[in-house]
């Protein structure tokens, strides 16, 4: 059997983490293709439904990033981002996940690299826990759809 | 099911066309474009698009005040609830308010792989038993903890509250540690798919646990294990309590002490808990038998009552908190202090509407909302256990 490949969802902010993960590409930094961008206009506007629809929808890991506090494009997008990720936290714990599964992370433009380092490392820890616990529920919508 | 069938079932071409259902809805009286005649008028006569894509659909409270105004006793919150389902097949599910968090909630929690931590706040304040043969529903409680804390509801508080009431009368109620979301939300929004296995897991979970009774603080769950469980085929094999309908009966047999309370209190009665399963006594009764508590009616009350203005987490919009502002304004004109209600829901939109920084906030009135259950446990005599 393959490997097991995790699913990654990356919510990134428009002005850093999306231009991070831009120029690790453009600098030809190798990371593990399992990531999956979503470009935000700012972390600040990430609610806590999108990221439980990812792990709806299949993710076995999400990231949430954005910049870093100081620089943020409207002024105080990453505090706003850190409340509704204490929030989410809470409630993915009680639902029972990993709390490994869900990562926040403050990447700036001009650091491709640490971008293309958080993903490896993600990726490494979700193929040590494995599939998410919901991925039951993608596999079950995927039958519905071939039904 | 297609909507001929829903026609059939719940009776809809009884429909006189009288409008008494337009007159008496709360949504209609600020949503100009929402009228349960003119939907049913369109569920008769015209195609059936117009109906599963009327976006007003959803805005529906189901609170059932039209049905009992209704000569010819046609089910309209029923009708709403199966045309919504005919909608979710067709891709549309109304706007959900939070964006969906709490249905998604409800979603995931229909995986069989996961194991909750939903008991983590149980602190060794109380008295709980394995062996138990009486049940205290959480229901959603720790969630709606971690979601509404920015509006400063506390919804663990009714639990522990419901907790401290039944240990000091004697009970030390069993706890389900994988309970589920009781489904509520996603039946009530149409989705009858993700309901059936949340209601399976807990009909089964109740049916291992072997309890006799079970009681709730929450109207809600109450109503769906009540009503939308059987209805489904889905068993619960015992006896099914609100926490009211207890403290209630206790009163009745006698025993049951009350310190002295000195407040002026007004009562919301829930929609779930009232029109829906008729309880409108055992509340009043609670609180009537609280020395020091004086009891006002609002202008509308029992049967009567304004919904709170949203339910089943969809369509919370301005026409909403217009609803709610004017219950509240009623509520105040009361001159009561304090507005008691039963459900969970209807202290979280009051909350929410008078923390509301729009352009409401300036006419919302402001009064404190409390839970019965909070109130009957602070009122509540210390070793007032007399009659088992």
């Amino acid at each position: 059997m393959a490997e097991f490949e995790p699913k990654i969802i990356v919510f990134a902010c428009n002005w850093c983490t999306y231009a991070a993960a831009d120029l690790a590409g453009t600098s030809r930094v190798q990371y593990p293709p399992n990531a999956y961008i979503v470009r935000m206009m700012c972390s600040g506007m990430i609610n806590p439904s999108y990221v439980l629809r990812a792990f709806e929808d299949g993710a076995d890991g999400v990231i949430v990033s954005g910049c870093h506090y100081t620089d943020c494009h409207y002024i105080d997008g990453p505090v706003k981002c850190d409340a509704m990720f204490a929030k989410l936290k809470r409630l993915v714990h009680i639902l029972g996940l990993e709390d490994e599964r869900l990562k926040r992370e403050m990447i700036s433009t001009s650091e491709g690299t640490v971008f293309a380092r958080v993903v490896r490392e993600f990726v490494s820890e979700l193929k040590r826990l494995g599939p998410s616990p919901f991925s039951s529920l993608r596999n079950s919508r995927k039958e519905k759809a071939v039904a | 099911m297609s909507l001929e069938d829903i026609i059939q079932e719940t009776k809809t071409y009884y429909c006189l066309e009288c409008g008494k259902c337009t007159s008496i809805c709360p949504v209609a009286r600020y949503d100009p474009a929402f009228s349960p005649r003119a939907m049913i008028e369109n569920a008769l006569l015209g195609p059936e698009d117009d109906l599963v894509f009327n976006r007003e659909l959803f805005s529906c409270l189901t609170c059932y005040t039209c049905q009992q105004r209704c000569p010819s006793d046609v089910d309209f919150p029923v009708f709403v609830r199966k045309a919504r389902t005919i909608a979710q097949d067709n891709g549309q599910h109304g706007i959900c308010a939070h964006s969906g968090q709490l249905q998604s909630l409800a979603r995931l929690m229909t995986s069989p792989d996961i194991k909750q931590r939903r008991l983590e706040w149980l602190s060794d304040k109380y008295r709980t038993s394995d062996d138990s043969d009486v049940l205290l529903w959480v229901g959603c409680a720790p969630y709606f903890e971690a979601i509404f804390e920015d509006i400063e509801f506390r919804a663990l508080d009714i639990t522990e509250a419901s907790l401290k009431i039944l240990n000091l009368l004697g009970i030390e109620p069993k706890l389900l540690p994988d309970e589920k979301c009781c489904g509520h939300d996603v039946v009530w929004t149409g989705d009858v798919e993700t309901f059936k296995k949340l209601a399976e897991h807990n009909a089964t979970q109740i049916k291992e646990s072997g309890v006799q009774k079970i009681i709730f603080s929450c109207p809600e769950g109450y109503r769906t294990l009540k009503l939308d469980y059987p209805n489904y085929g889905f068993d619960v094999g015992c006896e099914l309590q609100h926490i009211s309908e207890f403290l209630a009966d206790r009163i009745e047999k006698g025993g049951v002490k009350f310190n002295e309370v000195k407040k002026r209190v007004t009562y919301q009665d829930p929609c779930r808990l009232g029109r829906h399963l008729g309880i409108y006594d055992a509340p009043r009764k609670v609180l009537k038998s609280i020395p020091g508590i004086e009891f006002v009616e609002m202008q509308y009350s029992g049967w009567d009552a304004i919904c709170c203005g949203t339910s089943a987490w969809t369509n919370c919009d301005s026409y909403s908190n217009m609803i709610r502002a004017e219950r509240l304004s009623e509520a105040t004109a009361t001159k009561a202090e304090t507005l008691i209600t039963c459900c969970p829901k209807c202290q979280t939109h009051f909350r929410c509407a008078m923390t509301d920084k729009g352009k409401e906030k300036r006419s919302m009135p402001s009064i404190e909302v409390m839970d019965l259950a909070n109130l009957v446990a602070n009122a509540i005599e210390e070793g007032s256990n007399l009659s088992k």
